[in-house]
């Protein structure tokens, strides 16, 4: 291994030292100057974003370089998840260091531990053997359960954290026990080389589609699909906003590149067998989060199966396993980070004083109260619900293209109807942000850069669906 | 008149101009309600300026596209910023942008909160129209087909009456529910031709089978836009909790983007299944003329009577569009069906006009009584003289006097009928009775008769402002109802092109 295939990975070195480096800086800073560990965690990511770009490989669609005996691998479609991650996670510091702020828990576990679970979502990006998956993941699912359980004082964070140990640790392990199945049917943990030694042995074998299962379970349960997605909603709704912001958003863009690298690169042959899986699952979990949304009063637990049913949408882009279909299913898992940060983001705008917004009835008159974040609102709504010019009808747009491309027409027939009943509880909100009188009359502050973030992301949402045409073609020419 | 550089970007503008400057509306600030209006006003009247030369520079000798422009937008996808106009759009852009003004001015006292957000939803909502009747890239289409209901959620959920919030959402997801089964067929035909152009659909040979798949998907779409019976209840809702230039734009506009979209897509791309399928639409149309006629007769509440009215008007151009299989089935010729056709969309012009006006002069009563209920006026022509004289020849237009707009569209469309059926064209004839009925009675009890309550009593007559805009109304009905050929004359090319495209078949 030479220098230059180590410095494949030196936007991880980046984070994995900035990480080290934020814990041990925090001992010396008195509780007054912990603007410092934000500037730090901003410059991280801003800094790893840069480094990415300049590693050439955003505008070189062909090539793919690996490190570390071939575990580790560096593509376009890596790249440009990481960048999007770090571009989320910039909008989450923006948006947490508000709300650490305002409920006095500004302290510098959130952003090492942060730092953390972004290293953990970069290495399941890159991941190319089972071994690096699993490091990913674990780095990822450790952070968060401490992060859930931030607050020390809820007992409703507490709790969550519990689930979400008790739950995530048992997805674990089934994971792990396919995984083993797999390394024990094909004798390799690189991805490449099992679907190597599934193409020379075929794919009738029942210990293979056993792993498979196991692994199958293990992805959906990251995703958070029916019915591995209880710990969602709880998750959700227990943990702090600022919290929910990443977790809803940054580890669904590594729950994708862990999907298609283990599915597609390397389980490819078995192509027929997951995709019957995939499909009850997709089914189930945009049936079931569209309707139990409905039902919902806390808004933090309408967005969960909101992303439950987003996410069904994801794993029917995977479904057709074509060019087309991964393209659409990245587009759809980068908008939907996008347009969480930004609802998840109003959230914490409305929390204020030590009391968390956790109601639809907190955005009710918000037009009144302040016209501009309520039409950000709007947009995130109307993004969400797949009304165009928003992106977010673009990304079903594609995930529809490759589905009734592949011959599953009931499947997209299925998906819009539900999108429609979906629309209801999208819908709901704007109307209490329009059609409803105030029932507070509190103006609504929020720091400059806090406006700024969120404008920004408003932007994303217009603009990426008006033009989005370069982004689409990024995700497509990622998979060739 | 108009230079080559410019009509290469007239369309653009007409798009943008009122989406841009609704944007400029809304951030003159909730404080500056004269400064939004003032703006609002001047964006409306140079966009209806702009369209113009839709009217004067239109070559009414071709049925090809006018005005086009053409420009990648998402290149992997094949999507193109694709704009154009023909015989069938350009009218509708014009009774758009028209309309555009109209709902300024009408908008001008009776509201009184957010007014800048206001204008702002109509003139982004009359741009984005403008869109739909000129897109010629399916997906482009679409996009301005869904965009357009989130204004007019928006203007019938913030300044609707008591019940706006069932009524919006209900219109909301009705039309959303029609459309996303026209998206799934959009992005079949996408898939099987590689292009999202219109007009290459009308030439893509389909199998029969798929034609009538798609033939119910767009029906899906347009049939709740138009909105024709079984699905049309979400508008004597829609259009009753509406503000006054809601509810016009709603049945000026909107409900001719149904029949619109019918002569765009369903006709041309799928004309073997319109055909095999023509019976379920005529059947659909006759009971909306004769059935929802009868409803109208019983209502009591003015919006929802007109509301009513509209939905039996709408039916005449769904029985004109789809009379033309059956006349040629029938007699192997198509000129009895070109008048079908024509009469369809004169209908839908004059229709827009007098609908808008019913819809205005509604809205004058009810800026001074708060009311919309029927019982609650009699005698109204004693105090607003000048009010009944406008109120009643609207009316009068409505039930189809000759003379008026009303009667040409009414009239093209039962003659065409006589050549398919007999009795399609008696049941469609009916119409003259019972709108006449309607219109009629309504106008016995609103405005003639006696006071009967001090309200009225004390009711102020229209003002200048009120005069301008039915006076311009009234003048456009005459100007239809008595001298149609200018109309006429713009679609004609096109309707041929229409009609000598749909009786040839496409299955493969």
């Amino acid at each position: 291994m030479n220098g230059a295939e180590l410095l494949l990975a030196a936007p991880e070195y980046l984070v994995l030292v900035m990480a080290c480096v934020v814990m041990i800086v925090d001992l010396f800073l008195s509780k007054e100057r912990g603007g410092i560990i934000h500037m730090l965690s901003m410059l991280t990511v801003i800094f790893a974003a840069i480094i990415t770009l300049r590693g050439g490989f955003l505008m070189d669609t062909t090539q793919a370089a690996t490190t570390f005996n071939d575990s580790f691998i560096r593509d376009q479609m890596g790249d440009v998840l990481k960048v999007f991650s770090f571009v989320m996670m910039g909008l989450i510091y923006i948006y947490a260091k508000f709300y650490l702020r305002s409920f006095d828990l500004f302290r510098s576990d959130f952003h090492a531990l942060s730092l953390f679970a972004l290293l953990g979502v970069m290495l399941l990006i890159s991941a190319n053997s089972m071994l690096m998956i699993y490091l990913g993941l674990e780095l990822i699912a450790l952070s968060v359960y401490a992060l859930v359980a931030f607050d020390r004082d809820s007992g409703r964070g507490s709790e969550s954290a519990m689930k979400y140990f008790v739950l995530g640790s048992m997805a674990s392990g089934m994971l792990l026990y396919g995984m083993s199945m797999i390394y024990g049917a094909t004798g390799s943990l690189l991805l490449p080389d099992i679907a190597e030694a599934v193409r020379t042995q075929g794919a009738d074998d029942i210990l293979l589609v056993f792993g498979l299962v196991f692994v199958v379970v293990g992805i959906a349960f990251k995703f958070g699909v029916v019915p591995f997605h209880m710990w969602i909603p709880d998750v959700y709704e227990g943990a702090p906003p600022a919290v929910t912001l990443f977790i809803s958003s940054v580890p669904k863009l590594a729950a994708f590149a862990m999907a298609f690298r283990f599915l597609s690169s390397g389980l490819g042959d078995l192509h027929f067998q997951w995709q019957n899986m995939l499909a009850s699952l997709a089914v189930l979990s945009i049936v079931l989060g569209n309707l139990a949304a409905i039902m919902q009063t806390n808004i933090k637990r309408m967005l969960a199966y909101s992303t439950i049913s987003h996410m069904g949408f994801v794993l029917l882009g995977l479904l057709p396993d074509t060019v087309f279909g991964f393209g659409s299913s990245m587009y759809y898992v980068i908008v939907y980070g996008i347009m969480s940060v930004a609802a998840f983001g109003m959230v914490i705008l409305l929390s204020g004083r030590g009391v968390e917004a956790e109601h639809l009835s907190d955005f009710k008159g918000l037009n009144q109260r302040n016209p501009y974040y309520a039409a950000i609102m709007g947009l995130v709504m109307f993004s969400m619900a797949g009304i165009p010019p928003m992106v977010g009808f673009f990304a079903k747009l594609m995930v529809l293209k490759a589905v009734i491309e592949a011959g599953m027409l009931w499947l997209a027939v299925t998906a819009v109807v539900f999108a429609v009943i979906g629309a209801f509880y999208y819908l709901r909100v704007v109307k209490y942000m329009y059609f409803d009188e105030p029932e507070s009359e509190a103006a609504i502050v929020a720091p400059v850069d806090f406006g700024a973030a969120l404008t920004l992301n408003g932007i994303m949402i217009l603009g990426l669906g008006m033009f989005s045409s370069s982004l689409i073609t990024i995700c497509m020419t990622s998979f060739g | 008149m108009v230079n080559g550089t410019m009509n290469g970007f007239l369309l653009s503008i007409l798009i943008w101009l009122p989406i841009l400057g609704g944007v400029g509306v809304m951030m003159a600030g909730a404080q500056r309600p004269a400064l939004a209006k003032g703006l609002a006003l001047l964006i409306a009247t140079a966009t209806f300026l702009v369209s113009l030369p839709l009217f004067f520079a239109f070559d009414t000798s071709t049925a090809a596209m006018q005005f086009v422009e053409l420009r990648p937008w998402i290149e992997t996808f094949n999507i193109h910023y694709y704009l154009g106009v023909d015989g069938f759009s350009a009218p509708l852009i014009l009774l758009t942008t028209f309309f555009g003004v109209l709902v300024v001015i009408a908008g001008w006292r009776s509201i009184q909160q957010n007014v800048n957000q206001y204008m702002a939803a109509f003139l982004v909502m009359e741009g984005l129209m403008v869109g739909v009747f000129s897109a010629l890239d399916a997906l482009l289409f679409y996009v301005f087909f869904e965009a357009m209901l989130i204004p007019m959620f928006l203007v019938i959920g913030i300044w609707g009456g008591p019940r706006r919030v069932y009524a919006t959402i209900k219109f909301f997801l009705y039309t959303f529910l029609g459309s996303v089964f026209m998206l799934i067929g959009l992005i079949y035909l996408y898939i099987q031709s590689g292009t999202w152009d219109i007009l290459a659909w009308h030439d893509m040979p389909l199998s029969l089978a798929v034609q009538k798949w798609l033939f119910i998907g767009f029906l899906a779409a347009f049939a709740v836009k138009i909105p024709m019976f079984p699905v049309h209840t979400w508008l004597p809702d829609a259009h009753v909790e509406a503000p006054t230039g809601g509810s016009v734009i709603l049945a000026a506009i909107m409900l001719k983007i149904g029949g619109y979209g019918f002569i765009r897509f369903s006709l041309p791309i799928t004309p073997d299944a319109s055909a095999a399928l023509d019976w379920l639409v005529i059947a659909l149309s006759l009971i909306a003329v004769v059935y929802i006629g009868f409803v109208a007769l019983a209502q009591q509440d003015m919006k929802k009577l007109i509301a009513y009215s509209s939905i039996s008007h709408m039916g005449f151009v769904t029985l004109g569009l789809f009379i033309a299989f059956a006349i040629y089935r029938k007699t192997g010729g198509v000129s009895g069906a070109a008048l079908g056709v024509e009469g369809a969309m004169v209908q839908m012009v004059s229709h827009g006009f007098i609908s808008g006006a019913l819809f205005l002069t509604v809205g004058v009563l009810y800026d001074r009584m708060h009311s919309r209920m029927i019982k609650d006026y009699g005698g109204v022509a004693n105090t607003m003289p000048w009010f009944a004289l406008f109120a009643v020849f609207f009316l009068m237009a409505n039930s189809g006097l000759p003379g008026t707009s009303g009667f040409v569209g009414e009239f093209m469309v039962i003659l065409s009928s006589f050549q398919a059926n007999f009795w399609f064209a008696l049941l469609a004839a009916l119409t003259l009775i019972l709108g006449a009925a309607y219109s009629l009675w309504l106008a016995k009890r609103v405005i003639f008769g006696a006071v009967t309550n001090r309200e009225v009593q004390n009711l102020q007559d229209i003002n200048s402002r009120e005069a301008f805009v039915l006076g311009t109304l009234a003048v456009a009905i005459l100007f239809i109802g008595l001298w149609p050929q200018p109309l006429v004359d713009m679609m004609q090319a096109s309707v041929d092109h229409l009609l000598q495209h749909i009786i040839q078949s496409k299955v493969i």
